[in-house]
């Protein structure tokens, strides 16, 4: 259990920078809208998500009506219904874990999961849930000390979000360096690009995965056609 | 004043608008044995992911060269470092520590 937390705490440090800061910039504006730390607190547990709970805030002012709320933040969310799929046999063997890992499947936990490789001699499953819950954690920590005592900062953090923009960056570098075959990732970042200057970059996110699933669909075509031919 | 019903639905269905998006791919493709199509794309997807995820941290905030060149900067910092040490800490943490001080200091 020791092993499994202390490998799952370093690898999640760049998670913790991230999620704390962030955190705390939504606990202060949800403060500021009127929604004491208890408030900040039920909502990093329930949701558990960083663009979300800012339009949250948002719908609150706002006064949004539940059924708009519902589709709004479907939409802010969809990224979402691509992320499982990585996870569908992984996440079987969690046991009661199970539901959890599944709420627990936020950007960056998504990314750590599958970009740690986890040394044998620790347990598997054990050291997936704590990388899980400790993400987790940062973020409820966070977002209610941001409510409690954001304002009392006085030194410029300003910049100390890189750490998660780092944490890709490293993860991309490491598959990349790893990987002999880079098309996946090539089709991702093309797709990015194209639809970041074409949208703008808060709709950029679904378009971009949705063509990425469908350059990978067709370049599973093409692999398969080659093996064919190679093979008759 | 906080309208207390009000809040508790609109953070409600939040959570569960989240959750759904989240369980959809297992509710759909989790019961059966995943056909070999939905088991190469989930293998192959985190890599196209990730790339997104890099486009849309450098260039999400905005795309004129004041707010994206300390974001490049620090982030051709961080890809040598790695690939020079390949220690995940120090890329991370000297880059996060470039970029505040290219923001604090030089981007002001």
């Amino acid at each position: 259990m020791r092993k499994e937390l202390r490998f799952a705490f370093i690898r999640t440090i760049p998670v913790m920078l991230g999620y704390i800061f962030m955190g705390m910039a939504f606990g202060l504006l949800f403060q500021n809208a009127g929604y004491n730390f208890i408030w900040s607190f039920f909502t990093a547990v329930l949701v558990y998500a960083g663009s979300g709970q800012f339009l949250l805030v948002d719908m609150l002012q706002k006064h949004t009506g539940a059924a708009a709320a519902l589709i709004l933040m479907l939409s802010v969310q969809c990224r979402h219904m691509f992320y499982g799929l990585t996870f569908i046999e992984d996440f079987k063997k969690m046991g009661k874990a199970y539901p959890y890992m599944i709420h627990s499947l936020t950007d960056e936990t998504y990314s750590l999961l599958w970009g740690t490789v986890i040394p044998e001699g620790l347990d598997l499953k054990r050291t997936r849930l704590m990388i899980a819950v400790l993400d987790h954690s940062y973020w409820i920590a966070g977002c209610t000390l941001g409510a409690l005592l954001g304002s009392l900062i006085t030194f410029n953090v300003t910049g100390v979000d890189y750490a998660m923009t780092a944490l890709f960056i490293v993860i991309f570098t490491e598959q990349w360096l790893g990987n002999k075959n880079h098309t996946p990732a090539l089709i991702g970042a093309a797709a990015g690009v194209l639809f970041i200057v074409l949208l703008g970059g808060d709709k950029f996110l679904l378009p971009a995965l949705a063509v990425s699933v469908g350059g990978l669909l067709i370049n599973q075509k093409l692999d398969e056609r080659k093996e064919k031919t190679e093979n008759g | 004043m906080v309208d207390f019903k009000y809040s508790v639905m609109i953070i409600l269905i939040s959570a569960i608008a989240t959750f759904f998006t989240r369980v959809f791919p297992f509710a759909v493709f989790g019961r059966r044995q995943p056909s070999k199509t939905v088991l190469y794309v989930g293998k192959n997807l985190p890599s196209a992911v990730i790339a997104i995820l890099v486009v849309y941290c450098i260039c999400g905030g905005g795309m004129d060269m004041h707010t994206l060149l300390p974001k490049v900067i620090a982030g051709v910092c961080v890809v040598a470092l790695h690939v020079w040490k390949r220690n995940n800490l120090l890329s991370i943490g000297l880059g996060t520590v470039i970029y505040m001080a290219l923001v604090q200091l030089v981007f002001v």
